[in-house]
């Protein structure tokens, strides 16, 4: 069969199996997850819900008869892209139409008497509806020419797009919402605007007295004290590694990945061991100078050393590579030239460096807004955005609105910050220097700077050790917060122990439920976020479409936002029909999955940027789609893009708690959950214990899939890349 | 359409955005030929090649392979081979893995691609290095590879987009050679892309000479040099002294030259190669004198002032060179001149 012949073949292949996917999804499969009350049905699928009277629910099932007809008549045609996108409108309007309590408007009421009872969420019939008009709406659009009628490359396309809106900014959407409604339930401007000028947010009185200020001030003061600080901490960091003979660069390099296999809260406990009223620190101060332990730790100086332990390492991250990329002939020109270290420093190294600072401060603060554990654990009395959030929402006072206002702030915040970082992103290359040069030493610090960078990083350093011992030895001590050092194994008995009995393996400790949902939810999330991440990466770097664009600026943008406005924003959303999934732990993943994916489509670009696409074009030629060319050309290419993703998706799937701190329930506990609750328990040395394990347990995960993942012929592949010369 | 025309472009444009690369150009490649399309960078060339393999759709117009209008078929769905500029061989594959790729994505089974691949990959002169990865090879090895990779299929036609940019200077004229002659013996159809009108002079059955997204002349390579039609033909191919003059009666005049020339009356140009220019020491019409002698291995070169324009000549190292600031006079056969537009 000649090649177009068989891709033809093929197409109405894949549209019969889209099409016997919608029957599946609309005649058999169960519509609803729970059956809603009254009109009980002969068949529990769309078409059976409608034939008993929800007549709200035949449009969808019409589709299928429509679509199929139109399918076998002229599929490229514009009906059939029509007919596939109308009955996608349908599957949405059916499921915002009428709601739990009833139909959301009174024509439909009037339209349907059975939408008094109302509606329950979507099942297994209403998703996979979802999925299979999807499906219809891509093919329609690659016979109409979208991506070069490319089918599998228009169906990526639709289908991270309709993901994307349903769990980034349907969500979001939700939340504004959310700040509008009042307490009866009705949408107006007033409740919003009491909620947003409520003195509470905005007050200014700490600056002038023993009062406490806004909660939006507090954070504002929080992130721009850390950001400052982690700043000139990275940047003494950076010059002392890049610009003095300091022996454990390397080692300093390695350590910087710490704070990402961190859990949450764990650095705090330690602080607290530290400098809390009964700290080892406080006790010793108070002993030598006579001076009376309190509780100075809680509040903006305890949040503000460990955010700074935490947010550090990126910043110095980003100023190493500022540094470095410097031409130290530059630098050197500059000083044949006559200058002194002092002027060459202050007149062309610092010039230079600037745009990195700014990258970094802003990285920092955008950090520092958005980080709940240290600040739910160090906080005291000082309430910043993402803690107040927090509590509105789980706290004993339930209020959504209050906490969508919250968010809302909080989101907007960020969105500037991010903003204002892509614009300087953007503008650096005016200065940044083409590559490194390999002539030339780097001049080295004038004595003055190198004495204070030295005064700023060894107390930092010191500090991280300290830190960093606490967590070491702590969960394996008697009591680490009395500072009773006897050995013992007690806390890790009591959070997995386990027993050999005649049933085979018992888990008997308290953690060892959270720890299994922690690993399966990860280790489900992590792949799923690679794939979405490279594909998306795929899309941006080698497909040419409609919208591309703004398809970028869509999956940049679900990046800024901070973890807990997620976190609300899919209470706001998926704890009411259409998608009722709060409680599941599905909803953990997909969280996982779209906060984690940037990172995995970051990784790809870069790796996409690096391989010469005749390589694709070569395979296209020979007959391969695009699809194939992607999994055999493409993939083996860019595997350690492909492993990063898989370690930073894994890793932070296991870290993180912004987000999911909302999501967790009962059935579904999360470690860094877990470990809160032992926090806020004031047991420290078992949330101790089960960080240690779970920084083992990742750095062992790492391992295997590194070894899954495979590094084989990698490094023969650079090599041969040097010569390949790009197409003119 | 007869059935011997193996691809067939109708009108076809390109356009990027604003940008035209290719701008409505017509013309048929017979089955069996070697076509080069030459040019200057950036005339469109690489775009056209691009066209016939499917890696670019036109804008407008009809491509039609083997009399089927392909012009809508993504580059899977139409049979041709390619062999790129960066040969684009995977580097995680075996070398026989690289060729036998098209088949085994074709559908055939892993061991009978396999078999096809070793049977090319002989003929070409490849074997034993089957197992090897690209990387272990030289340059012109991974080239040949290239091509048995592009050929394994029987293309309906060959493609090859500057195969030579990457091989060593020396190599360049054994490696075209060899194209052409496996070209020849396969019996394909080939398109070559090149900038380099030495090459193309050598390897082509036709050449399509591209200016600017447009197709200035198409003919042989003998065609091209001794007839060109354009100024810019002439130029590009070869070297050429350009003279602007008039035609009246017959004969074409600028200053003191006067040569015969048909063709309408009016304002002129005419190219004239520099080895078909002879010179003779001494006065007489037309008059021209050596502003320069240039020793080079092969030939003697002159640039000679005249009355109507500064000339460039060319001749044989066995003759006795003539030293700068001598007067000479033009010896210019009939059939030297070739009106261009
Ligand atoms: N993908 C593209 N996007 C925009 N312009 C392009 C693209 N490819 C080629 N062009 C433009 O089209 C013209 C022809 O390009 P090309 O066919 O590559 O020239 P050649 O191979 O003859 O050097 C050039 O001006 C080039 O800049
Ligand atoms: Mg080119």
């Amino acid at each position: 069969m000649r090649p177009d012949a068989r891709s033809t073949a093929l197409a109405s292949r894949e549209r019969l199996a889209w099409l016997a996917l919608l029957a599946l999804a609309v005649l058999v499969l169960p519509w609803y997850r729970v059956a809603p009350p009254g009109g009980e049905p002969l068949l529990p699928s769309a078409l059976g819900h409608a034939a008993a009277g929800r007549g709200w629910l035949w449009p969808v099932v019409a589709a299928l008869p429509l679509l199929a007809l139109a399918g076998a008549r002229a599929p490229g045609g514009r009906g059939f892209l029509a007919l596939a996108l109308a009955g996608l409108a349908a599957l949405v309007v059916q499921g915002f139409a009428v709601g739990l309590r009833g139909p959301a408007a009174g024509w439909v009421g009037a339209l349907f008497p059975a939408a008094a009872a109302g509606q329950t969420g979507l099942g297994w019939g209403g998703f996979t509806a979802g999925v299979a008009l999807l499906g219809l709406v891509a093919h329609g659009l690659a016979l109409r020419g979208f991506c070069r009628g490319d089918r599998f490359a228009a169906s990526a396309v639709v289908f991270i797009v309709a993901l994307l809106t349903l769990f980034v900014f349907f969500p979001i959407l939700r939340l504004a919402l959310a700040a509008f409604v009042g307490p009866d339930g009705a949408i107006a401007f007033g409740p919003f605007l009491s909620r947003f000028l409520a003195p509470e947010i905005w007050r200014l009185d700490c600056f002038s007295g023993p009062r406490r200020c806004g909660v939006v001030i507090n954070s504002l003061v929080l992130g721009l004290l850390c950001a400052t600080l982690c700043t000139a901490l990275g940047l003494a960091l950076a010059l002392v590694v890049a610009r003095t003979p300091f022996r454990f660069k390397q080692t300093l390099r390695a350590l910087s990945i710490l704070p990402i296999i961190t859990p949450p809260f764990v650095v705090g406990v330690a602080i607290v061991v530290l400098f809390g009223r009964t700290g080892l620190v406080t006790v010793w101060g108070a002993e030598l100078l006579d001076i009376r332990p309190t509780r100075w730790v809680y509040g903006l100086p305890g949040i503000l050393m460990a955010q700074l332990l935490a947010f550090t390492p990126i910043t110095f991250l980003v100023l190493l590579g500022t540094v470095e990329a410097i031409n130290p002939t530059l630098e050197e020109a500059s000083q044949t030239l006559g200058a002194g270290p002092v002027r060459t420093f202050r007149k062309i190294t610092w010039p230079l460096l600037r745009p990195g600072i700014a990258a970094a401060f802003l990285l920092a603060f955008i950090e520092s807004l958005a980080d709940f554990g240290n600040p739910i654990v160090l906080g005291g009395g000082y309430e910043v955005l993402s803690t107040k959030i927090f509590f509105a929402v789980v706290g004993a006072r339930y209020d959504l609105g209050n906490a969508a206002t919250l968010a809302m702030i909080l989101l907007t915040l960020t969105l500037v910050a991010f903003w204002l970082q892509t614009r300087w992103l953007g503008r650096k290359s005016y200065v940044t220097v083409t590559g490194r040069s390999d002539a030339g030493l780097a001049a080295s610090l004038p004595a003055g700077l190198k004495g204070a960078a030295w005064a700023v990083v060894a107390p930092f350093i010191a500090f991280t050790v300290a830190v960093y011992a606490i967590v070491l030895i702590g969960g394996f001590v008697h009591d680490i917060g009395r500072w009773d050092l006897t050995p013992t194994f007690a806390h890790l008995r009591t959070a997995f122990a386990v027993e050999i009995g005649a049933e085979g393996l018992r888990l008997y400790g308290s953690a060892w439920n959270s720890m299994q949902t922690t690993l399966a939810v990860s280790a489900i999330a992590a792949p799923l976020t690679t794939l979405v991440g490279i594909l998306t990466a795929w899309l941006v770097a080698r497909q040419d479409f409609a919208g591309r664009r703004s398809f970028e600026f869509g999956t940049m943008l679900s990046f800024a936002i901070p973890g807990t406005v997620v976190g609300v924003s899919y209470v706001a959303a998926f704890n009411v029909p259409p998608i009722d999934i709060t409680g599941t732990a599905a909803i953990l993943v997909i969280c996982f999955v779209f906060r984690n994916m940037p990172v995995g489509m970051r990784a790809g670009m870069a790796a996409l940027a690096q391989i010469d696409r005749s390589m694709e074009e070569a395979s296209q030629t020979m007959g391969a789609g695009s699809a194939r060319t992607l999994r055999r050309v493409v993939l083996p290419l860019i595997k350690p893009a492909v492993f990063t993703a898989l370690v930073y998706s894994f890793v932070t799937a296991m870290t993180a708690v912004s987000a999911v701190i909302f999501l967790v329930s009962a059935r579904h506990n999360m470690a860094t959950a877990y470990i809160m609750g032992r926090v806020e328990a004031g047991e420290y040395a078992l949330a101790i214990t089960y960080s240690t394990v779970l920084m083992i347990v990742m750095i062992l995960c790492i391992a295997l899939i590194q070894l899954l993942v495979g590094a084989r012929r990698l490094g023969r592949r650079r090599e041969f890349q040097g010569q390949a010369l790009p197409a003119e | 359409m007869t059935d011997d025309i193996a691809i067939e472009f109708t009108d076809v444009t390109k356009r990027y955005g604003e940008a035209l690369a290719v701008d409505r150009i017509s013309l048929a490649i017979a089955k069996g030929e070697m076509v080069t399309f030459l040019g200057p960078s950036g005339c469109g060339k690489t775009t056209s090649l691009r066209l016939i393999a499917g890696l670019e759709l036109p804008t407008e117009g009809i491509v039609r392979i083997a009399g089927r209008d392909v012009s809508r078929h993504a580059a899977s769905e139409r049979n041709v081979g390619m062999v790129f500029q960066s040969y684009a061989l995977f580097p995680h594959m075996s070398v026989l893995d690289n060729v036998a790729y098209g088949p085994v994505i074709r559908g055939e089974p892993k061991g009978v691609a396999r078999e096809r691949a070793r049977a090319i990959l002989d003929q070409i002169g490849l074997k034993g290095l089957e197992a090897r990865l690209p990387s272990e090879l030289s340059g012109g090895q991974q080239q040949r590879v290239a091509v048995a990779r592009a050929i394994v299929q029987q293309p309906d036609v060959l493609l090859f987009d500057e195969p030579l940019s990457n091989v060593d200077a020396k190599l360049r004229r054994k490696v075209r050679g060899e194209i052409r002659e496996l070209q020849k013996r396969f019996g394909l159809t080939a398109v070559y892309v090149t900038h380099d009108q030495e090459e193309a002079l050598a390897v082509s059955d036709r050449i399509v000479v591209m200016r600017a997204g447009r197709i200035d002349q198409i003919g042989t390579p003998r065609d091209l040099y001794e007839r060109p039609a354009s100024a810019f033909v002439a130029d590009f191919i070869g070297d050429a002294n350009l003279i602007g003059g008039q035609v009246q009666g017959g004969r074409f005049r600028a200053a003191d030259l006067d040569l015969p020339m048909a063709g309408p009356d009016g304002a002129a140009q005419i190219s004239l190669r520099p080895e078909r220019i002879g010179l003779t020491p001494g006065l007489g019409a037309p008059a021209g004198r050596v502003m320069a002698c240039t020793y080079l291995g092969s030939r003697w070169e002159y640039e000679i002032a005249t009355g109507f324009a500064e000339l460039l000549a060319s001749r044989p190292i066995t003759e006795a060179p003539i030293p700068a600031g001598t007067a000479v006079r033009l010896d210019i056969p009939e059939t030297a001149p070739i009106r261009v537009t």
